[in-house]
């Protein structure tokens, strides 16, 4: 009796010690996750002194000062005030969002149609089958970018497309079309051909059972593609880098060049950095979800 | 597929001789657009050897002549096949699309991967043979960054290691579940741009970064963080861990849901301890979801470029330069298009043989264990 409730306790206490240990490293590694990102966010609003002194804790520690946001030209004292460093910020941020929407949904409209034809139909053109196909598209995934870097940049020159926001697209949407057919694909081999057989029998054409009937019920697996496809266009940098200049340069390529002129201003660094993280991490936040269910899907089963 | 058997027999619905009229005007239409294509391309080509002086100035027309061809090649498949072209219509656009991308820069890096072209020289180009191949036996810079290579791919094990073993700790029974899956996915989120700077340049940074204060008190005196060259790659791997172990959490973490249970609790009334349960049931089990993951990464592993430019640059002596940011450089400081382009294309070749194998071996090793 004795025996056995002294056993119960020991495994009891193994329990406990095992639950800390969990929630320890749990924790340990959700701070080391976290901090880069707070640390970014509050030196953004550090002076000088805050700076050199190694202080951490707003409000605590230092009083805070809009210092790195006035040098962008965002602070609330100036943002409605007209200057070259605000305009150019805002560009960036202008072209990041137009880049990592406009190429995603272009990236949708040509590769879920692929995507579908590939898992519904059967292909035959000379040698080449589905899997050819399939292959040839999701086989981009692995060419580096500076395969294609330097053709391009030539190309785009004779093309009057460097430095344009088109130019910057249309990469972007081939950069990310793998990804989409890839996901795609998943989504659509998950639905029961059925469905399409009756919307055919009752005389929809191909098409038609394709818009009005798989695209509906594969909006959340295709949310999911185009959310990664943002994902990744808002944070590419080596084209941005190499193939724009002055017009349609995004925020990465601004935070690169920044880094190496501003020295140890780091508010300023800090701020833009804040920047061009935060609307990233309000997506992961409050859409987590979609994020798992695109990356899982499309490499789980493929 | 079953959907084939249904749409075919509508196709017959349709009266035959239209069909055959809208067929021969389809066929006209595409090869009218097949040979004026043919004429611009060959014009064009011509005049870029100085045959002839009738082309236009660079390649616009020619880009616009294959988008309005790829248009008519889309249009004519309708015409002449109906129902089967309206289904070629769902892969075409994609096809013409990746081929404009992809193939013709390709085509057109092979040729000038052979040229001693170089932007900031006013001589032009031309091609000098397997000069640029002899310079790169011999580019002790482009082998040391792919030596670097090795290591970075390396590096994918140790996170996958560490992944696994948070996906485990998420996979248990615990609170706050959520919480710590956004967490742990935030760092995936950020740009690597921005990383370099967060982490790299201020954090790490040797007066006032909290990394180089912490380090100091951990007793390393002066914690030049990217000095040292094999530190320096250290370092890097570590920054590049930070951004890419959520990625794998989230797969493996998927992986670990899907194994059932049951199987788990069957082992344990058995009298499995857990150290077995994880051994003998779930590594196993885990084995073709780790290979995908491990696989992926490594294909991300092999573009690694963005850290490595802004945080050193190639540095200390290219030591932690990778062939992607070796070659960017090689563009953008020495403006030397024929060099840079031929090592892009060695690389690439390598990049295939090298997953190839991977494949093989993986898939044989797998079949054998499972």
């Amino acid at each position: 009796m004795n025996r056995s409730s002294n056993h119960k306790s020991m495994n009891q206490a193994k329990a406990v010690v095992l639950r800390i240990v969990i929630y320890g490293i749990l924790l340990a590694w959700t701070f080391i996750c976290l901090f880069p990102i707070y640390w970014t966010v509050t030196t953004s609003v550090k002076t000088a002194n805050a700076v050199t002194q190694g202080l951490l804790v707003p409000f605590w520690d230092f009083v805070p000062s809009w210092n790195g946001w006035r040098a962008l030209g965002l602070s609330p004292e100036n943002i409605f005030a007209p200057s070259a460093m605000r305009e150019t910020v805002l560009l960036r941020l202008t072209n990041s969002v137009i880049m990592s929407t406009v190429a995603p949904a272009l990236a949708i409209v040509l590769g879920a149609p692929a995507a579908y034809g590939l898992t519904r139909f059967e292909y035959r053109w000379g040698r080449f089958r589905n899997n050819d196909i399939s292959f040839f598209f999701v086989s981009q995934l692995i060419l580096p970018p500076v395969v294609l870097a330097m053709p391009l940049l030539v190309l785009y020159q004779s093309l009057n497309l460097l430095d344009s926001r088109l130019g910057l697209i249309l990469l972007y949407t081939l950069m990310v079309l793998p990804i989409v057919i890839w996901i795609a694909r998943d989504q659509f081999a998950s639905l029961p051909n059925e469905l399409e057989q009756a919307a055919m029998v009752d005389g929809c054409t191909s098409w038609g059972a394709f818009i009005r009937i798989i695209l509906p019920l594969t909006t959340p697996g295709l949310a999911a593609a185009f959310i990664l496809s943002v994902i990744m266009c808002w944070n590419e940098y080596f084209f941005s880098a190499l193939l724009t200049r002055t017009n349609a340069q995004t925020l990465p390529a601004l935070v690169a060049a920044q880094t190496s002129s501003q020295g140890i201003q780091w508010w300023s660094m800090a701020a833009i950095s804040t920047l061009s993280v935060a609307p990233l991490i309000f997506v992961g936040i409050f859409l987590e979800r979609y994020i798992v269910r695109g990356l899982t899907s499309g490499a789980l089963k493929g | 597929m079953t959907a084939e058997s249904v749409t075919s027999h509508m196709i017959v619905r349709r009266p035959a001789r239209t069909r055959s009229r809208r067929q021969s005007a389809g066929r006209l239409l595409l090869a009218t657009a097949t040979i004026l294509f043919g004429l611009l391309v060959v014009a064009q080509l011509l005049n870029a050897f100085g045959i002839l002086s009738i082309g236009f100035s660079g390649w616009p027309a020619v880009y616009l002549g294959y988008t309005a061809w790829s248009v008519v090649l889309c249009l004519s498949q309708v015409l002449i096949r109906g129902e089967e072209g309206a289904r070629a219509l769902f892969v075409l656009p994609a096809i013409l699309f990746v081929v404009g991308m992809v193939i013709f820069p390709t085509a057109f890096g092979l040729v000038i991967s052979f040229t001693d072209w170089n932007l900031a020289s006013t001589n032009g180009w031309r091609f000098n043979g397997l000069d640029n191949i002899r310079e790169m036996l011999s580019d002790t810079f482009f082998w040391g960054a792919l030596g670097n290579m090795c290591y970075y791919v390396a590096g994918v094990l140790v996170q996958y290691l560490i992944a696994f073993g948070l996906a485990l700790l998420l996979n248990a029974e615990i609170r706050a579940r959520k919480f710590f899956r956004v967490a742990f996915l935030l760092p995936f989120m950020l740009s690597p741009v921005a990383v370099s700077w967060m982490l790299g340049k201020s954090m790490m940074e040797y007066r006032f970064g909290p990394m180089a204060a912490l380090a100091r008190t951990l007793g390393w005196e002066d914690p030049a963080f990217f000095v040292h060259p094999m530190l320096a790659r250290v370092f890097i791997a570590a920054l590049d861990a930070w951004m890419w172990i959520p990625f794998m959490v989230i797969l493996l973490l998927a992986g670990l849901q899907a194994i059932s249970k049951e199987l788990l609790d069957a082992a344990k009334v058995d009298g499995a301890t857990g150290w077995q349960c994880l051994t003998q049931i779930t590594f196993p089990l885990m084995l073709p979801v780790s290979f995908t993951t491990i696989f992926l990464r490594i294909i991300f592993q092999l573009k690694l470029a963005d850290i490595v430019l802004t945080l050193t640059a190639g540095g200390p002596g290219g030591a932690t330069d990778t062939v992607s940011s070796f070659i960017f450089r090689e563009y953008r400081d020495r403006s030397n298009v024929g060099y840079g382009t031929l090592l892009a294309q060695v690389y690439l070749i390598m990049i295939v043989i090298f997953l190839t194998l991977m494949l093989k071996l993986s898939k044989r090793y797998i079949r054998h264990t499972v």
